[in-house]
């Protein structure tokens, strides 16, 4: 069946609940404004009301009840809204949920998952466009689940829900609602920790994950058709745990990179696979590695200066040509 | 829920007493790095606290931990281990006195964050309440009111109306009597803390901490009423901060308490002196239990002697027990598949 990436969501939500009685949601928004999304979820509300908090603009609060409730036995996701709040709750999902299980040398566990749309959404201005996967990422003990299509959405929040026994943080992207994907739900899922070649080809590998996921297959399919050229494209679905191997696989084959990730040009999830290929022991690459990324500015208001920033399929087109030495 | 007689209960509280004496002898003789917190002068609420409650019931403290963790019955040799990095720790010396926690006995983790750990304690007693059985104990300070996470905490717990017991033991020093280079004090602009969730629909109440029967009939009616389905508590337990906790780091004023001073015998110290006969909850509810011919000073110090022994066993095994290997950095990072929470 083909179903788009908030019927994922909102179906993982339904089964997790009706699954698992421990499944708990504190708080309801997980798909933000979009009225289409709303009206997919609503009626999983409606049927587990029991089941969901009401929940108070407290992120703070709400994480930390979160994972104390994870930690006494329950399964709860807990909704941080628009991806850049997670910071109002930064203490706790940084500093308690994913020190817990470390510092009490293995005895307690918190599998809590952090549900947040990230991400610039358009119009987003500065405070509420955020990509935080990268920052997350620097944190021993959080998952940071970044998935790139419908399937994601629906296999990586329903293994989060029933089956991780960590922390993680899901991370939506408020672009990636509509996007739509064949879902086979009785098929296995690639496990978590896997990279998906979403696209095979032989000339170039494009590193992808959430939103520059469809934006990259876009950019390989008219590269395909205009130039010639046999693109790769390897979705990273998860930062944390990063599945290196895959990359580094798909590299060896193609000989070359390029890296399109929302994040912030520096220390970016872009610039830790730079890296890896770089401590590789791959073969000398056939071109320098190229990074499609947002510069390093804050997120502006105006819809030409934050489509100026945009990781968008003209970029990564862009970047394969330059790889390639494409005229 | 079983009631402690009154004996059991100077025990408890010599038992505290003395491996926080250990404690400091330790930290000053270099067999641990790092700061420290020690609970002399509050053992009589963890331990009224404690003997309210039952095995599925949840505590959440602070870094000012020890008493907490051995009032619920935890083993002082594998905290001492703990404390000192030691492989015989309870979390094989990643958590230090920090974090230390007993998930066996309810204490899960242990935040060291000012405020930190009230939503997590909150979170526990929402479990709790769906589970439809036990409450959650959050111990911490006065200056975990200055934070923005326990008055979220306090918000939830309202809203949810979960069972769950606030305890805040108020060790803050009056501005008046603090000196330069003492250790920090809430400076809260509120005089009576029990004030605050108040308005937030959690009734609260003051409790005066060096009275150890007041603390008792307290916390076994307050942890009552929580799990009897009454919502969230708050109780301020109003502690005089022990002179051997003023300065930055700990020490013994005079050394260590002696069973003298409950009766006949006077510290030098005069602030120490002072403290004793006003504020000290073991020297004073032994003199009382004392008088009224409840416990005699020879059954007094049979209960001392054994908490000495205790903590000196407690010591060696500590000092015996191996550092841990340079994998175990590398362990529990990550939960591994099938660990049961």
């Amino acid at each position: 069946m083909r179903i788009s990436f908030a019927e994922g969501l909102a179906r993982a939500l339904s089964e997790s609940l009706a699954t698992d009685p421990r499944v708990v949601l504190i708080g309801s928004g997980f798909v933000g404004l979009n009225t289409e999304a709303r009206a997919l979820l609503d009626p999983v509300l409606l049927e587990f009301s029991d089941r969901i908090l009401v929940a108070p603009i407290s992120e703070l609060g709400l994480a930390g009840a979160g994972i104390g409730a994870a930690m006494a036995g329950q399964r709860p996701a807990v909704d941080l809204s628009t991806g850049s709040f997670i910071f109002q709750a930064f203490a706790q999902v940084v500093n308690e949920a994913a020190n817990i299980h470390y510092v009490s040398g293995g005895q307690t566990i918190a599998p809590v998952t952090f549900c947040s749309l990230a991400g610039m959404r358009g119009a987003g201005a500065a405070q509420h466009s955020h990509r935080t996967q990268a920052m997350l990422g620097q944190v021993p003990g959080l998952q940071v689940l970044v998935p790139g299509g419908a399937d994601d959405a629906y296999h990586l929040l329903k293994w989060s829900l029933l089956e991780s026994q960590n922390p993680t943080v899901f991370i939506s992207h408020a672009l990636l609602l509509g996007e739509k994907a064949e879902l086979n739900p009785h098929a296995p899922m690639l496990p978590v920790g896997r990279a998906h070649v979403r696209r095979e080809g032989r000339d170039v590998s494009i590193i992808a994950s959430s939103i520059t996921v469809p934006r990259a297959l876009v950019a390989a399919e008219a590269l395909e058709r205009e130039r010639g050229v046999s693109v790769e494209v390897v979705d990273l679905r998860s930062i944390v745990p990063l599945d290196r191997n895959t990359v580094l696989k798909s590299v060896a084959k193609t000989g070359r990179a390029v890296i399109a990730d929302e994040c912030n040009h520096s220390y970016g999830v872009a610039a830790e696979i730079a890296a890896t290929l770089a401590e590789s022991e791959l073969a000398p690459l056939k071109a320098p590695v190229r990074r499609v990324t947002v510069p390093d500015v804050p997120v502006p208001y105006s819809p030409p200066l934050e489509a100026e920033l945009t990781v968008t399929t003209e970029k990564i087109i862009a970047a394969v040509s330059r790889v390639l030495n494409l005229r | 829920m079983q009631k402690i007689d009154p004996a059991e209960r100077v025990a408890a509280m010599l038992r505290i007493r003395r491996f926080e004496e250990q404690c400091i002898l330790l930290s000053r003789a270099g067999r641990f790095s790092g700061h420290y917190h020690v609970y002399i002068g509050q053992e009589a609420t963890a331990v009224a606290a404690c003997a309210a409650l039952g095995a599925e019931d949840f505590v959440f403290s602070t870094w000012r931990n020890h008493g907490h963790l051995l009032a619920r019955g935890a083993a002082p040799d594998r905290m001492l281990a703990e404390i000192l990095g030691k492989a015989g720790g309870y979390a094989r010396g990643k958590s230090g006195t920090l974090h230390l926690a007993v998930r066996e006995l309810g204490i899960p983790a242990t935040s060291a964050l000012v405020g930190g750990s009230l939503p997590l304690a909150t979170g526990a007693a929402l479990a709790c309440k769906r589970r439809g059985s036990g409450v959650a104990v959050s111990f911490f300070g006065d200056a975990a009111l200055e934070e923005g996470a326990t008055y979220e905490a306090l918000i939830l717990a309202s809203l949810w109306q979960v069972p769950i017991l606030f305890v805040c033991e108020n060790n803050s020093i009056p501005p008046a009597q603090r000196k330069r280079g003492q250790f920090t004090s809430s400076t809260l602009p509120a005089s009576r803390l029990a004030d605050v969730p108040q308005a937030l629909q959690i009734r609260a109440e003051v409790v005066d901490g060096a009275d150890t029967d007041a603390l008792s009939d307290c916390f076994a009616r307050l942890v009552s009423e929580v799990r009897g389905g009454g919502g969230p508590r708050f109780v301020e337990v109003r502690c005089t901060r022990w002179p051997g906790s003023f300065p930055l780091w700990p020490e013994l004023p005079s050394g260590e308490w002696q069973l003298g001073w409950a009766f006949d015998q006077t510290p030098d110290r005069a602030d120490l002196a002072a403290w004793i006969v006003q504020s000290d909850p073991l020297s004073m509810h032994l003199r009382k239990l004392i008088s009224a011919g409840a416990l005699t000073r020879a059954q007094a110090k049979a209960l001392d002697e054994r908490a000495k022994a205790e903590m000196a066993d407690a010591v060696r095994f500590a000092l015996d027990s191996p550092f841990p290997a340079p994998e175990e950095a590398y362990r529990h990072v990550w939960a591994e598949e099938g660990t049961t929470p």
